[in-house]
């Protein structure tokens, strides 16, 4: 934690705001810390907009802090780096995604996994050790601890890669950790929005065939030909799903809404995983015999750590991966939450901020 | 009714079994097929009553044919074998566990993983290859291809080995599979009854350190002292499960009844691993949130595969496990059912069938 922030002046800052759980946003003025040793200011370019914004602008999940200024797939560029800051400069593209601060010291800490410390400080509807609040990247500028910080590789498109800081590294880091980075083994992909998207294409460049697991049939034509899948499955259509029976490796299952587990346990391999990535505001139902009969498993997955986001950028460079996206003004956000709200959007908002956001 | 043909099923042999839903056990003669050139023959001398025996006579799972000879949990002696039986030889002391058949050709087979084969056949109440059902442990004698028999280590006494082949194995699969046999890791084991003492027992022969999650503080002496338990843990009071938080590497969930997840999630430290293995009869809720903040997993598992059911009885045989029973005659098996379906066992029945099994003229 830098040490700027215990009581020393704050600095203004401009973004959008929901004050209540209507999760209207309209402008607000606020503050932030001014750059200490360790951090980075960055001015914003761009802003993704996360299923997560939407929960949290309307306190779905009951731990929202008002006013919120929402906001963690943040892409931007250094205006100034504090004195200890080694790995970027001035003019340097960066981004920022779920995490702005941790312990630094515990085991996940330790083991670049600081997404699981128990002090994880989010980017946003968070507090920091000093009582000072964390906003958004709805906003024209941020200050972050350089270890939070990811370098925004240089062939990447600073808009279409916004959403990878948190789309990205959210079905990316399952990916490794679940054991499917080898080629061939098949990869379902439940639900076609913000992280389904991206999955394909990430699936797709480790070489695994992938199934889309949609319950819209319209989805499939660009599933298919559009994002590369290999094949879709009509999740309303029981003959599809039970010819599907006991395909799949591993399922990632990016729907945010409660929704059964049954269908997509039944179409895993013995030994197989379903990740589960949505966040809903109320429990799921576990059917517990196929996991004993299949041995299968139900695992969560939580973004990823710094090192490993900074993989999957530089990965998602390499192949030419960025999301498919739907850029709008500052002002369209609330058009766009009511929009997400019915999944309307191919397949991620994200917001001009730097054209867009004047006070 | 079940393809009884005298061809199929030449040698007569006698048992128990449930005729009907109520469940009630009772004399029964019926025939088991001739000796193969892959089968062994034994007399039945043990066999453990498992709690998926009371499941199954009551047809509680919508699957049971009647006449229905359970048992699953079965220790004996080799009478015959055939021509090309390798592995055993007349007078061996040998076990059968959950199944007696698969498919031998599919992935799960050729990995040693034959218990989850689609094609695998129940030691009890499941069609054979002749079209006959299978008649399990609470009989004299079984006919079993020899792939699906393993052998018993002399030191281990065959009464206190027989829960092994269900319970053990259902134990022992999921501490290795998901890795919670490395010592130095904190387990946690819920539910002390047929599977739960045993997972005690392994766990603890595999360094690791245990803790009992129990609703009864009555099975906190029992899981330090004679189970050798490291420490007890009631789940129902709120203070010891809040001090506990985070601290389990995995924990094994033996409950069958509905009870929640969610304090156990909260027990277990990020990336910890739940492993399931009773079936309730509904769908248990299962919170997002900590399953995605931790990286944790609920995982199940069922049985083991037949290297690893050997494996298995090596590893007790070398580290002196036996199951806790209490050895009882043919003839009180309902009253021992009756006991059961209340939790009234420390902790496995097992018949003597060897002393007790009349035959039945």
């Amino acid at each position: 934690m830098s040490k700027s922030s215990e009581g020393e002046k704050q600095q203004k800052a401009f973004g959008w705001a929901a004050t209540d759980e209507s999760g209207t946003l309209s402008p607000f003025h606020f503050s932030r810390r001014e750059n200490g040793d360790e951090d980075v200011t960055i001015k914003i370019l761009y802003c993704g907009v996360c299923h997560s914004d939407l929960h949290s602008l309307t306190n779905e999940w009951g731990f929202t802090s008002y006013p919120v200024v929402p906001g963690h797939e943040i892409v931007g560029v250094a205006t100034k780096v504090g004195k200890n800051v080694t790995k970027f400069k001035a003019g340097d593209r960066v981004g920022v995604g779920v995490m702005v601060g941790s312990c630094k010291t515990c085991e996940c800490c330790q083991q670049d996994l600081e997404n699981y410390c128990s002090q994880i400080i989010f980017t946003y509807n968070s507090h920091n050790p000093d009582g000072t609040k964390n906003y958004g990247g709805y906003s024209d500028m941020i200050v972050v601890d350089q270890r939070y910080v990811l370098r925004f590789p240089d062939n990447l498109p600073l808009d279409a890669g916004a959403p990878l800081l948190c789309a990205g590294i959210t079905v990316y880091s399952p990916m490794k950790y679940y054991g499917m980075t080898e080629a061939g083994k098949h990869l379902g992909v439940a639900g076609l929005g913000g992280l389904g998207h991206v999955a394909v294409k990430i699936a797709k460049a480790f070489g695994l065939k992938v199934t889309v697991i949609s319950s819209s049939p319209q989805k499939e034509s660009e599933a298919i030909n559009r994002l590369g899948a290999d094949s879709f499955l009509a999740s309303s259509d029981p003959a599809k799903m039970k010819s599907a029976i006991g395909s799949m490796d591993c399922i990632i299952d990016t729907v945010s809404a409660v929704h059964p587990l049954f269908p997509l346990l039944s179409l895993l391999k013995v030994n197989g995983k379903l990740v589960t990535l949505g966040l809903p505001n109320k429990p799921l139902e576990l059917p517990v015999f196929p996991l004993v009969s299949g041995r299968k498993l139900v695992g969560g997955s939580d973004f990823g750590g710094m090192k490993e986001t900074q993989e999957m950028l530089d990965f998602c460079a390499k192949h030419n991966i960025a999301a498919d996206i739907e850029l709008i003004r500052i002002d369209e956000i609330n058009t766009a939450m009511e929009r997400l709200a019915r999944s309307d959007v191919r397949f991620r908002f994200v917001i001009d901020v730097a054209n867009s956001l004047s006070q | 009714m079940t393809g009884l043909s005298e061809e199929v099923r030449p040698n007569k042999a006698f048992g128990w079994a449930a005729i009907d839903t109520s469940g009630v056990l009772s004399p029964f003669k019926f025939s088991t097929r001739g000796t193969g050139e892959k089968d062994v023959a034994f007399k039945v001398l043990y066999c453990g009553i498992c709690h998926s025996d009371l499941h199954m006579i009551k047809n509680d799972w919508g699957s049971s044919i009647y006449p229905l000879v359970p048992g699953h949990e079965v220790v004996g002696e080799v009478t015959e074998v055939g021509s090309k039986v390798q592995k055993f030889k007349v007078g061996d002391r040998v076990g059968v566990g959950c199944m007696v058949g698969s498919c031998r050709s599919c992935d799960n087979c050729t990995n040693n993983l034959e218990n989850y084969c689609p094609e695998m056949i129940f030691t009890y109440g499941a069609k054979y290859y002749d079209g006959t059902v299978t008649y399990g442990g609470y009989s004299n004698t079984m006919v079993v291809d020899e792939h699906f028999v393993v052998g018993i280590p002399e030191n281990l006494p065959l009464d206190a080995a027989a829960p092994l082949l269900c319970a053990g194995i259902t134990v022992y699969s999921p501490l290795r599979f998901y890795g919670l046999d490395k010592p130095g890791l904190h387990v946690g084991v819920v539910g002390l009854g047929g599977l739960g003492h045993l997972a005690v027992k392994f766990a603890k022969a595999m360094g690791t350190k245990v803790t009992v999650i129990s609703t009864s503080p009555s099975k906190q002496k029992e899981a330090l002292e004679n189970l050798g338990a490291d420490s007890f843990l009631v789940s129902r009071d709120q203070d010891q499960l809040r001090a506990a938080i985070g601290t389990f590497d995995g924990i094994v969930d033996t409950v069958s009844a509905q009870h929640p997840l969610l304090p156990l999630l909260g027990l277990l430290k990020s990336h910890g691993k739940l492993v399931v293995l009773g079936i309730p009869e509904k769908p248990l809720e299962l919170p997002a949130f900590p399953l995605i903040q931790g990286r944790k997993l609920v995982g199940g598992s069922m049985t083991g595969g037949m290297k690893e059911t050997q494996e298995m009885i090596d590893f007790a045989a070398e580290h002196g496990i036996k199951a806790d029973t209490e050895v009882i005659a043919m003839d009180y098996v309902n009253a021992a059912m009756d006991r059961l379906l209340k939790g009234d066992v420390k902790y496995r029945f097992v018949i003597d069938i060897g002393n007790t099994l009349k035959s039945i003229s």
